[in-house]
């Protein structure tokens, strides 16, 4: 029998059954769609992190005081105290550490309040140097960055995030005003390029601020050579391993370490960040994958419970077959592609059905969904395999018929 | 009709010489648990090329599994059977689809045919399972079609046909792949008198045109037709009559 007329004859079938044929597909048709939707999920919360955090610079290194095996909790100010301005000055050495390209240390003040004549702003002030700019890969949209200038003489200057600037001066161009932070006056230089948010706080509502200056009129402590952050930018992004060894035995140097167990601060790189994440969503993303594998079983029960329904009932038309020169094989084959066909219906409205809430839902919730070929490609195959795979005990029954008891049968 | 041209090989050497049909001391047992039942009790007879045979026996009598038998639809617990000169004892469930694909045409009480398509399809249906390119397949059931008289309702499903054209449909189809031996069941049994002399004068006709046919039936009208009557009671032929002059018509 030639391929053409088997395929032809499983789709008949279904057609014949329409309403039957339809709610079998749809066990399949739900779980791809799960199975599109749950893998796009998962993808798009990657591509997502991985976006945010390549634009704040790819190849960075952060150190921050403590170390979280023996402090636990860090980062309060006054609790560790462990970085220096020194530690920065010391890893922008170009012959100790001639991976790292650029150094930013970073003293940061959560709730500070800015003021413009009546308006009132509370933000993050952050002390930092010049190289600030080339470490988080920011950009200004107008004025100047802090200059080494600013920092040797702890000037009164401040940089201002895009939603920092608009909240204190609306619409007007802030470089060249006054703000006062924390009564201190301070003068706008510049504005940073709008950027976005990252997982933990909004990129564009900062005020940056000479280091020198952070540290002697904004925290202000006994401490006041003492850095939150030290942002360190390897030169290219294959020499972050060799940057993250020389910053490590720099500082361990420095800070009289022998042993990784004691050290007093921790590196993290951007990477481990997204390996946290993904590890985080692929967790979700299997859990959901798996739930959608069992609709998919669930499904192909269903196939299999209707081809054996179909069996029963096409018992005459099974007989006839074989009584005008149907082989077992050719009746198998029938039964398979019918169940395969099924299959793959269910697998194809379930990718519509999938990429079109793919397409539509992002407008509804805030995260962004992936639409993955392979995915899609290795979904309509899982479908066509269920239906396959779910057909042959019903296709074996419909073959061992013997054709007379077959054509008796009412 | 259809041209020696067919896609067709023919599977024994050359039908003309022998018969179509040599039973030999045929038997057939059926057992259901500890009972056996002896359905065919040694049955011999021979058909030649051409003969219009009617076999004829109330229920129980073995007819069904006589025609079941010589259909291939069944084997023989013993005896030969030689169908075209060649033994179907010997083969194989694929073998004997084959056989009555090739060899074969059905028609049965109840039609059997399939509601979802047409006539034309129905028609082409032993067509798929011989291979027969489409084109081809269209061009031969359109010509069995034709010949049954029903060239106008070809792309009718069998819903929208009466009771006698759909039986005409199903001799259609088992003329389509030019069988040597045409083996109606009951044909005329869910029709009314007028459908049923529809397919009686058909099979008059194909007679006469030299087509082996071979009807069972418990119909003494229907096997007044046929030129030979095999009577058949408790799995023995009780009688084996060359009809008088209604035979040949």
């Amino acid at each position: 029998m030639i391929w053409s007329d088997i395929l032809g004859n499983g789709w008949d079938a279904i057609r014949t059954h329409k309403l039957r044929s339809m709610l079998t597909a749809l066990g399949i048709l739900i779980g791809i769609a799960a199975v599109v939707l749950t893998v796009g999920f998962g993808q798009g919360a990657r591509q997502q992190v991985s976006k945010q955090l390549s634009a704040l610079g790819g190849n960075l290194l952060i150190i921050s005081p403590g170390s979280s095996t023996s402090n636990g909790v860090r980062g309060g100010f006054g609790s560790a105290q462990t970085l220096t301005s020194a530690d920065a000055t010391a890893l922008s050495s170009r012959t100790a550490a001639p991976d790292i390209g650029s150094v930013a240390p970073v003293l940061q003040s959560n709730s500070q309040s800015l003021v413009n004549g009546s308006t009132n702003w509370t933000t993050t002030v952050v002390g930092t140097d010049p190289s600030w700019l080339t470490v988080r890969g920011r950009s200004l949209s107008s004025g100047r960055f802090i200059s080494t200038d600013d920092e040797s003489k702890a000037a009164a200057v401040t940089v201002l995030a895009a939603d920092t600037a608009s909240e204190l001066f609306g619409p007007l161009n802030p470089v060249g005003q006054n703000v006062t932070i924390n009564g201190v006056p301070f003068q706008v230089v510049g504005v940073l390029t709008a950027t976005g948010s990252d997982s933990s706080q909004n990129l564009d509502d900062q005020a940056i601020v000479p280091l020198s200056t952070a540290q002697q009129r904004v925290v202000g402590g006994s401490n006041r050579t003492s850095v939150q952050n030290i942002y360190v930018k390897a030169t290219t992004d294959d020499r972050l391993s060799a940057a993250y060894q020389e910053a490590n035995s720099i500082l361990s140097y420095r800070h009289g370490i022998s042993s990784t167990s004691s050290a007093d601060f921790t590196i993290t790189t951007q990477q481990s960040v997204i390996n946290t994440t993904s590890s985080v969503d692929s967790t979700l993303t299997n859990l959901l994958i798996g739930i959608a594998a069992l609709s998919l079983i669930v499904g192909g029960i269903g196939v299999m419970n209707i081809m054996l329904v179909s069996v029963k009932e096409r018992t005459r038309e099974i007989g006839l077959r074989k009584a005008v020169g149907g082989t077992p094989a050719t009746i198998r084959k029938q039964f398979l592609a019918e169940a395969s066909m099924l299959g793959l219906s269910g697998g194809l409205l379930g990718v519509v059905l999938g990429v079109g809430a793919a397409l539509i839902l992002p407008h509804l919730i805030s995260s962004p969904i992936a639409i993955s070929v392979p995915w899609i490609l290795i979904a309509i195959a899982t479908a066509i395999v269920i239906g396959i795979g779910f057909g042959v005990y019903p296709a074996a029954r419909a073959a061992r018929l013997s054709p007379i008891d077959a054509l008796r049968s009412e | 009709m259809v041209s020696t041209q067919t896609a067709f090989e023919p599977i024994t050497a050359d039908p003309q010489s022998s018969p179509v049909i040599q039973l030999h001391d045929i038997r057939k047992v059926y057992r259901t648990g500890s009972l056996e039942v002896e359905a065919l009790r040694g049955v011999s007879l021979t058909i030649e090329q051409g003969e219009y045979v009617a076999i004829m026996g109330p229920s129980g009598s073995g007819k069904s599994t006589l025609m079941h038998i010589l259909g291939c639809l069944d084997v023989p617990t013993s005896g030969t059977y030689l169908l075209g000169g060649e033994d179907v004892g010997g083969m194989d469930e694929i073998d004997l689809a084959e056989v009555r694909n090739r060899q074969i045409g059905f028609v049965f009480q109840q039609f059997n045919l399939l509601p979802s398509l047409t006539a034309v399809r129905n028609v082409e249906l032993p067509l798929t399972y011989a291979a027969v390119p489409r084109m081809r397949r269209r061009e031969l059931a359109q010509e069995a079609l034709a010949r049954v008289g029903l060239a106008e309702r070809m792309h009718h499903r069998p819903g929208e046909m009466s009771g006698g054209q759909q039986q005409r449909v199903a001799v259609a189809r088992a003329l389509a792949s030019d069988p040597q031996l045409l083996l109606a069941d009951e044909p005329t049994g869910n029709l009314d008198s007028t459908a049923s002399e529809e397919v009686l004068g058909l099979f008059d006709e194909l007679h006469q045109q030299g087509r082996t046919v071979v009807v069972i039936t418990h119909e003494a009208e229907v096997a007044e037709r046929a030129a030979r009557t095999i009577r058949v009671r408790d799995g023995h032929i009780v009688a084996d009559d060359v009809n008088s002059p209604g035979g040949l018509r």
